[in-house]
């Protein structure tokens, strides 16, 4: 049986500061190694300051895994030598002692299968590393510090996978429920990191490491699987080792260093004093809770009647449940909805359209309730959408602009009608013959008026005139 | 100018305008360049002090606010921090270290008008009891030029002792403000863990040590903790001491106070010398109307090699970050693989550091933690439950600071284990958290010998009191240099 784990690294992006100093926990907008202080470099003499909101964040996180919750959790030292730890030491949690880390065993559900948790532990990310050079001769290693000491959570998985398939549905349902928490905004380029463990039956565990993406993730498991699975139909044995993702070339390649024989020294961090989180403050956190994606798809169905699939690609996606929730009234609800799913989504489905967006939680509302009123045509709303995200104007500026507005005005609408009728006379005969045929005269109608006619109105004057 | 006086007068005799900051400061760096040489208290001297103490005779004059310190010059350990400055941990690896922000004990007392008059010599990484460990050359004691002033704060002790200085900052890991100033004959005081703030003080370890003062007086210990001791956003460990005034009441005494003899310390391997000495203060104490009573503390055995487990373990951690990358000495960093890069680059550890690195990439090594660092931990617990035990039934625990004499430099430096157990006396208050003073208490044939009184965590005030009672007891000779 294949049998795959993983360790999700999550940094915590929607924090102002860093878990140890009040550098930006947003490094990503700043030049090379602008975003650092003596903390974050570990310069001699420095001590670390704890984040308290930092702890808050990764205990709604664990509550949201449902993993056990302790009271009184511990940082600990991982000692290790390398150029972007600037104390050569890292500072993590662990469970040795006991239960410390912030987060104990936990589950979520794919579908209807369960992926138990080992723990969650909050920890400080590291500086990052930047090659330069064109042969391994003349490479050089550029250190950016600006990264170093960013909050990550990291959330370790039994090995409950079994296919590759099983890891994405997981890694997107997990950045769902991190997004929805508010806790992390898991589009950001290194947002989210993951390392993988894979083993198939009768061999080894072998760790995969440095995957740069989650897309990449599923295919290193996939091609981890498909290695292991070749050596062992040649009876060759598999070793248990650390092996790298080679983005280039999309494969795993052994670890020349033995990491698996690293002794990382663990023991308490004596800077950080044991941390309480008692039950008073993990019931405030509770209460303090965005609603679960869960919830919300449950409230979307019963309240609103939106259909199943509508609610649940709805409530899952914190960019269009956020949208939604501030635009919609007790009327227009299904509207918004409606909107969202088949026309916002496909133009609004990259991190970089989002943030171009001009569109605000007015507009649609104002969309809603003018397609409702039939002040706007279904049709025509796609044509205001696009304009609304480039501009940003408002609804009723774009509709003068576009010339989108149905057209109800009777005289106006008369007008056409009568020389349609006059156009299809033998169209109207058939009709008068058999009413169900008046669609075609409306289609006439709306090709005049480029589809903003009043369908009702339409019809009701097209009666009136041919006398049915 | 009479350098001898305490802090408390200084402060006194410039308020009153006897004596001007600017004079007193210059001829403390007159003092430092005349006797220097020959103790080597300083590793480098603040060439702006002189110019410093006028900008505060000035605001005397104006009758602008001035700080407490009234223009004190104040040495400080070469392990703390202070922005612009060189800070070498009087290591190779930090030669050139030059630090870009303040310690939190160094603002504070900015913030209070004192004159940093220069960095002060130390055991390299404060590791040692001798200061012969210092990279840049032993200290020497100024009772006998010959002899080891104690570590790892001798540069500290010296000044003070020397009229270098009014006062001095040190740190304690495991004695190291204590143990010079008894062999320097000043008063050396180890606070509470967590009573005053230790960002900015580069880390040993971190779990145990902090910052203390080296003062004439222990009512001039008093004035320094209520400039330094207290919460710092910026330390984690520090306790809320509600800004408690330790000078006031200080002359409460201790009449019908209970205080402990610690039989361990007292015991085996001790000079006669300071064993008599211990007596006479016990005698003295209960001439104040203290009740004194022997009392065991059986894991005291135990703590010297619990300490240096432990301290160790925590030094490999910490010294880790010196790897030369993000600061540190001029040395090539291309062409070399990480792991050779690291080894050659982490080569300026004197001696004694290397040996703890070692000590401490071992100890805490999986396979070798159980035997070592843990069973130390389980030693540090158990000693604080028998001490906390103790101080249910005495206010204070008494014992000599050293069990020796100060010795000949070079005499012990071969031998490290016989170097270590002179920290017997001085680590039980490291390990367990607990306040704990050196005072100068006598004298034998012209070396000193210093009392030390612990007490119960955040009893830094009560502490003083009794210090200050033995204190008075005491008539001491004058410093021969």
């Amino acid at each position: 049986m294949t049998m795959i784990g993983l360790e999700i690294h999550c940094q915590l992006t929607n924090l102002n500061s860093k878990l140890f100093c009040s550098c930006k926990a947003n490094y990503r907008e700043f030049e090379i190694n602008e975003n650092i202080c003596p903390v974050c470099m570990g310069l001699p003499g420095s001590l670390p300051r704890l984040n308290q909101e930092a702890v808050k964040k990764a205990t709604i996180i664990a509550m949201a895994l449902n993993c056990t919750t302790p009271e009184k959790i511990a940082f600990f030292r991982k000692n290790y030598f390398y150029p972007d730890s600037p104390k050569n030491f890292q500072i993590t949690q662990l469970n040795i002692y006991g239960d410390t880390s912030v987060g104990g065993t936990g589950s979520v559900m794919i579908g209807d299968k369960k992926i138990r948790i080992t723990r969650i532990q909050l920890e400080e990310d590291p500086g990052r590393l930047i090659y330069e050079g064109s042969s391994s001769k003349n490479q050089i290693t550029l250190v950016d510090y600006n990264r170093a000491g960013t909050p990550l959570v990291e959330i370790v998985t039994e090995p409950d996978f079994e296919t590759p398939k099983e890891v994405r549905d997981f890694l997107n349902i997990l950045s769902d429920i991190l997004a929805n928490l508010g806790v992390a905004d898991p589009s950001l380029e290194g947002a989210m990191r993951a390392d993988a463990n894979v083993s198939i039956k009768g061999g080894k565990k072998v760790e995969i490491k440095n995957i740069g993406s989650f897309h990449d993730l599923e295919k290193a498991v996939h091609f981890e699987i498909t290695r292991q699975e070749s050596l062992h139909s040649r009876d060759i044995e598999i070793i248990q080792e650390t092996r790298h993702w080679d983005d280039r070339r999309k494969i795993t390649v052994s670890s020349r260093s033995k990491e698996e024989d690293l002794d990382y020294r663990y023991f308490l961090e004596g800077d950080i004093p044991w941390v309480h989180i008692d039950s008073d403050i993990q019931k405030k956190l509770q209460t303090e809770m965005p609603e679960s994606i869960s919830s919300k798809k449950e409230r979307y169905i019963s309240k609103y009647n939106i259909p199943t699939q509508v609610s649940d690609v709805l409530s899952s996606d914190k960019y269009y449940s956020d949208l939604f929730e501030e635009a919609h009234t007790e009327s227009n609800a299904k509207e918004v909805a409606n909107i969202i799913t088949t026309e916002l989504m496909g133009l609004v489905d990259t991190r970089e359209k989002r943030e171009a967006s001009k569109l605000t939680s007015t507009h649609l509302r104002d969309l809603a309730d003018a397609i409702q009123s039939g002040k706007v045509s279904r049709n025509s709303s796609k044509n205001a959408l696009h304009e609304i995200l480039k501009s940003g104007k408002d609804l009723s500026a774009v509709i003068t602009e576009l010339d989108l507005g149905n057209v109800s005005d009777e005289s106006e609408l008369s007008g056409i009608i009568i020389q349609v009728i006059s156009e299809e006379t033998q169209a109207v005969e058939q009709t008068k013959s058999n009413p169900q045929t008046i669609n075609y005269l409306v289609g006439k109608v709306m090709q005049k008026t480029k589809g903003k006619a009043d369908p009702v109105l339409t019809l009701d004057i097209l009666k009136k005139q041919i006398g049915i | 100018m009479n350098l001898k006086i305490s802090a408390l007068d200084y402060i006194q005799e410039v308020k009153t305008g006897n004596i001007s900051a600017e004079d007193f400061v210059a001829k403390t760096i007159e003092r430092i360049q005349s006797v220097d040489d020959k103790l080597h208290a300083f590793l480098s001297v603040n060439d702006d002090a002189v110019d410093q103490s006028r900008l505060i005779d000035k605001k005397i004059k104006s009758g602008e606010k001035v700080g407490d310190c009234f223009g004190m010059p104040i040495s400080v350990k070469d392990n703390m921090c202070i922005k612009d400055s060189k800070t070498t941990c009087a290591s190779k690896m930090l030669e050139n270290f030059i630090a870009p922000y303040d310690a939190t004990v160094i603002s504070k007392l900015k913030q209070q008008d004192a004159i940093f008059v220069g960095k002060v010599n130390m055991d390299e990484f404060a590791m040692g009891l001798t200061t012969e460990f210092s990279a840049y050359g032993p200290s020497k004691n100024p009772w006998n030029v010959e002899c080891v002033p104690g570590g790892s704060s001798g540069g500290s002790a010296v000044s003070v002792s020397a009229f270098e200085c009014v006062a001095s900052l040190g740190s304690d890991t495991g004695g190291s403000v204590r143990n010079p100033a008894s062999f320097c004959s000043t008063v050396g005081y180890k606070p509470t863990y967590g009573l005053i703030s230790r960002y900015g003080l580069i880390s040993y370890a971190n779990s145990i040590e902090q910052i203390g003062p080296l003062t004439r007086t222990v009512k001039d210990t008093a004035f320094m903790l209520n400039l330094i001791a207290g919460i710092d956003p910026n330390d984690n460990t520090t306790i809320d001491n509600k800004n408690e005034d330790y000078l006031s009441g200080i002359e409460s005494g201790i009449e019908g106070k209970k205080i402990g003899i610690i039989k361990e310390m007292i015991g085996e391997g001790i000079d006669p010398a300071v064993l008599s000495a211990t007596k006479d203060a016990i005698v003295k104490l209960e001439g104040l109307g203290a009740t004194c009573e022997e009392i065991s503390l059986d894991m005291v055995k135990y703590s010297v090699a619990a300490y240096y487990t432990i301290t160790a373990t925590e030094a490999g951690s910490n010294l880790a970050r010196y790897d030369n990358i993000r600061y540190g000495y001029d040395f090539p960093l291309e062409s070399y693989e990480f792991n050779s890069y690291i080894s050659k680059a982490r080569r300026k550890f004197g001696p004694e550091v290397t040996r703890r690195m070692i000590i401490g990439g071992f100890v805490p090594s999986a396979g070798h933690a159980g035997k070592y660092f843990l069973k130390a931990q389980k030693v540090k617990s158990k000693l604080t439950k028998e001490v906390n035990d103790a101080f249910k039934k005495f206010d204070f625990l008494i014992s000599p600071t050293v069990p020796i004499l100060p010795f000949k430099l070079g005499e012990k430096i071969d031998d490290p284990v016989s170097l270590f157990l002179v920290d017997i006396n001085t680590v039980t208050a490291n390990l367990t958290g607990k306040p704990a003073i050196s005072i100068p208490f006598a004298n034998s044939n012209g070396l000193p010998i210093g009392i030390q009184l612990m007490a119960d965590s955040m009893h830094d005030k009560s502490l003083l009191q009794a210090a200050y009672a033995l204190e008075q007891t005491v008539s001491l000779p004058e410093v021969p240099i």
